[in-house]
């Protein structure tokens, strides 16, 4: 019996290590509000790059930057495929996600009316080749592609465990499943760079633990660079190789998680915003994942 | 004829080699193995085992989910006249490490990951016994680089080549192969102690297989859905012995959590469970009857006492009469059908339940439906059945009559004993324990206490050492009150306590997901499994049951106070065998400050209790348990 991964999940021809993203000088206002000034952070091949930051610091808008929904006013955001470089800024936000980079959504944004495995099925869109009439015809090439696309999609079912739902309608699931077809649905675009909001958002304690085995899952086994934006600091800090903080949309701080911890601006940023206990200042181990 | 399981394997595939022996889906479709390709599996996994060093006298310890691989493995171990011990794949790393020394084995099957790291957290302690740790599921496993893991396909690729330089090596094992060979180690429950090793020959599981497929006959055509733990005696009777001897089919689910899908979707012909499974079958019925419109209630509603009326007709064996005849035939048509289809029960020839007793109104409820459930007895040592309701002769008291070549028999001291040749050889290692099982003629003593009826049927009471002697001097069995109970689909385990006291107490556990249900239903909030065990309404309801409960029993057994526990009993902490089956001393000495609570006039009782979670953790517990009266006056 042949088990374990037919596909790869990662579409990126770099090597790990090497710069897959890079954002320079960024530049992002809405009217006189400025969202976002001068960020500039760098994402290598294979890591997990978390982003952090108070309310309101710009994390969100940097990802909507990069996946092309805002269109930032000034600077520069790169992607390296390992053949060229591509300008992300002027894309649609088809072309970016064509280029592999998939995102998932603070609030989930899934087929609610359509099962799992439909929901993944239409990940794999973007990748799509055949016309309409073929497609409608379901003959050659294009039964060919679907059936090929049903067992890389199969694949993904198997990774995340949800074999039991594949034919669930998703508005019937748990909120903890609904966020792990959403994962899946960004995976099944066979991304270069998956850009995760928040993929742990009020979620329990167990979810959350299933959900960052998940994670690294896709990050060990498959190489795929991610870069999330996440609230748990535990798990931030247990699971990212690298570490950006922004504050009122500037970076104030990169590094590892240790780097980050020790950071007295991270400190004063997060003092400032609450007077409670620092939340790292327990380390780490006070979260529900050390 | 085949005296081993390897050489009924030959012959499956030399007969019908191109006829589906296995099933298992993957990637969400059933994905066939046939004789022919079971055999090639078998033969390259055993050439690359002997490649790599097993020798006849060792064993192969195996743990993992239900997939052919474990079958491959077990079948490759006896191939080369070696024997196979299973671990009961939620097993913690001691527990693990426990039965791979005892059993001496020298390689070690494990699924995935998940069972790869409790081998490596041990390994210290069995390097230089243990040759090699064989995955199938590399799953995460890639970035592992201990020069002890070794991929499945990659000791089968071995095996090929080996096959090359050695022609025919394969076949002569196999051809050397003797009855009387061990073919398992196989774990006893341990409800008293850490499991035994019981040996089992290939003429146990064999004989076994024959005489119980003597009694009741299955079909090469017919299927079989593996879902229980494979190292338990019942799933190695089905899908080894069972299946070798006939040839029908087994189906290993996709998940643990698709198997009710799984089911549903091959309708099998056979299916053996131990009570915990029937019972949580009632409950799923009751629940979803709770929950569904109110025309299907209705529907249900009448169509039950209907199928009741039906199935006490035919447990009198008296002939039915013709208006109840149609009256059933409509409630099978309109309701019961349905349910069994839901259940994957609608093909069912017959469903077996053992391992431990299962209660009354379980039985009834099944029969009703229409679903031909028989009580088995036996125990590891005997290959797990010995005892059997023979079909159109169920009575639900009974476990029914021996199966041919079995001898049955009562002890002066009430114990019940028996002699077949499926009696073990002995328990591994332990001479003493096994001159205390087995004595010189050949009887098996089987440590339960029981008496024969006036048809010959075998009634179990409980383990002899259990029996409690209630307070007007009956004797009584724990086993039965908490059977009573645990038909209530709020209550999920239950133990009672009453031999040296002047009445009757309990434990009891709510079941958390059908009162979490209930709960929401009817706006109790609550937290945590504590907080929901101890909320006053839920206390309410579990007395209700437990009056019902009472009702049936005889005033000196009935249960005067109780309390629910604020957790889940568990395997992991002990207090329940890998089976599930209650540790009774065991909790009785842990819990003994709550015994000494139901037994004083406390309404309450202060707890702490600390837990382990999964990653090494500790947490406190601290809270207050309620103890209800209970009103056992008629």
């Amino acid at each position: 019996m042949l088990r374990g991964f037919r596909h790869t999940l990662n579409s990126s021809r770099l090597k790990p290590g090497e710069t897959q993203l890079l954002v320079e000088n960024l530049h992002l206002s809405f009217g006189g509000v400025a969202a976002l000034t001068g960020v500039s952070l760098e994402v290598r091949q294979s890591e997990i790059f978390a982003i952090i930051g108070p309310n309101g610091a710009g994390k969100t808008s940097l990802l909507n930057s990069i996946s092309g929904l805002y269109k930032p006013q000034r600077g520069r955001i790169t992607f390296y495929d390992g053949t060229r470089a591509h300008e992300l800024i002027g894309k649609r936000p088809y072309q970016i996600a064509r280029l592999g980079i998939a995102r998932s959504f603070q609030n989930i944004e899934l087929f609610r009316n359509m099962t799992v495995l439909d929901n993944l099925l239409a990940g794999c869109h973007v990748h799509m080749k055949s016309g309409l009439l073929s497609a409608m015809l379901y003959w050659g090439p294009a039964q060919r592609e679907q059936i090929a696309f049903r067992e890389f999609v199969e694949d993904i079912i198997d990774l995340l465990e949800i074999e039991s739902i594949r034919n669930k309608k998703v508005g019937a699931l748990a909120y903890g499943l609904q966020k792990r077809v959403e994962l899946g649905r960004a995976l099944a675009m066979k991304p270069a760079i998956l850009l995760l909001d928040e993929p742990m958002a009020g979620m329990n304690s167990e979810e959350k633990e299933d959900m960052a085995r998940f994670i690294l899952d896709v990050n060990e086994e498959h190489g795929v660079t991610i870069v999330l934006i996440e609230h748990d600091m535990g798990v931030v800090m247990d699971i990212s190789d690298r570490v950006a903080v922004l504050n009122f949309g500037q970076k104030i701080a990169e590094g590892t998680p240790d780097e980050i911890r020790k950071n007295p601006v991270v400190v004063q940023a997060y003092l400032g915003e609450e007077q409670a206990a620092f939340p790292f200042a327990a380390g780490a181990a006070g979260g529900p994942h050390a | 004829m085949p005296e081993t399981l390897p050489q009924y394997l030959a012959m499956h595939a030399e007969r019908t080699p191109n006829k589906v022996a296995l099933r298992e889906r993957i990637y969400g479709i059933w994905q066939p193995v046939t004789w022919k390709q079971y055999y090639e599996h078998v033969k390259y996994f055993a050439l690359g085992l002997h490649a790599l060093g097993l020798k006849p006298e060792d064993t192969v310890a195996i743990i993992g989910d239900n997939r052919p691989e474990w079958l491959f493995a077990e079948l490759a171990a006896q191939s080369m006249g070696a024997k196979s011990v299973g671990i009961y794949q939620d097993s913690v790393s001691e527990e693990v490490l426990d039965i791979v020394s005892r059993s001496d084995a020298t390689f070690v099957v494990a699924e995935d990951q998940e069972q790869v790291d409790k081998l490596i957290e041990v390994w210290p302690q069995l390097e230089g016994q243990v040759h090699k740790v064989i995955y199938y599921d590399p799953k995460g496993l890639r970035n592992y680089t201990e020069d002890y893991l070794m991929y499945f396909l990659d000791v089968e690729a071995l095996g090929k080549e080996y096959e090359k330089e050695h022609p025919g090596l394969y076949e002569e094992s196999v051809a050397r192969g003797k009855a009387s060979d061990l073919a398992i180690l196989s774990t006893t429950s341990g409800t008293t102690s850490r499991p035994k090793l019981a040996m089992l020959t290939h003429g146990n599981l064999i004989s076994m297989g024959k005489n119980l497929m003597a009694v009741d006959p299955m079909e090469p055509d017919d299927e079989f859905v593996s879902f229980l733990p494979l190292a338990w005696i019942g799933e190695q009777m089905s899908s080894v012995a069972c299946a070798l001897n006939v040839g029908f089919k087994i189906n290993f689910p996709e998940a643990p959590e698709t198997v009710q899908h799984d089911m549903r979707e091959i309708g099998p012909q056979m299916v053996f469970s131990p009570p915990r499974i029937w019972e949580s079958l009632v409950s799923q019925v009751q629940v979803k009857i709770e929950d569904t419109t109110r025309f299907k209630r209705f529907m249900y509603n009448w169509a039950m006492p209907i199928g009741y009326r039906m199935a006490e007709t035919r447990f009198r064996k008296e002939k039915p009469s013709w208006g109840l005849k149609i009256l059933y035939f409509l409630a099978d048509w309109l309701v019961f059908e349905n349910i069994k289809d839901q259940l994957g029960l609608r093909r069912l020839k017959r469903a077996y339940t053992g391992g431990a007793a299962l209660g009354p109104d379980i039985f009834r409820f099944f029969h009703a439906m229409g679903v031909n459930l028989k009580q088995i007895y036996g125990q590891t040592e005997i290959v797990g059945i010995a005892v059997v309701h023979r079909d159109g002769d169920i009575k639900f008291q009974t476990v029914g009559l021996p199966i041919p070549e079995t001898e049955v028999k009562i002890a002066e001291n009430g114990e019940i004993l028996m002699r077949s040749p499926a009696v073990m050889v002995g328990y591994y290692h332990d001479p003493e324990a096994t001159a205390k099982a087995i004595d010189e003629e050949g009887w098996l003593h089987s440590g339960d206490a029981g008496y024969l009826d006036e048809d010959g049927h075998l009634i179990v009471i409980d383990r002899a050492k259990d029996v409690m002697t209630l307070a007007d001097g009956t004797k009584f069995s724990p086993q039965f009150i908490e059977n009573k109970l645990k038909f209530s689909p709020y209550i999920r385990e239950a133990v009672v306590f009453g031999g040296d006291w002047p009445f009757v107490t309990a434990f009891i556990n709510i079941d958390f997901a059908n009162v979490g249900k209930w709960a929401e239903k009817h706006q109790v909030p609550y937290t945590t499994y504590t907080d929901l065990a101890q909320k006053p309404e839920v206390y309410e309801i579990i007395k209700a049951h437990v009056l019902q409960a009472n009702a049936d029993l005889p005033p000196a057994a009935r249960i005067r106070r109780f309390l629910l526990l604020h957790k889940e009993l568990d395997a992991d902490d002990a207090e329940l065998t890998r089976t599930r089956k209650v540790r009774r001393r065991l909790i009785a000495r842990r819990y003994d400050d709550l015994i000494g609570a139901l037994y004083s006039d406390a309404r309450s009782v202060p707890v702490e209790t600390t837990i382990t979670y999964q990653d090494g953790r500790t947490a406190t517990i601290r809270t207050n348990l309620r103890i209800e009266d209970v009103d056992t006056s008629d």
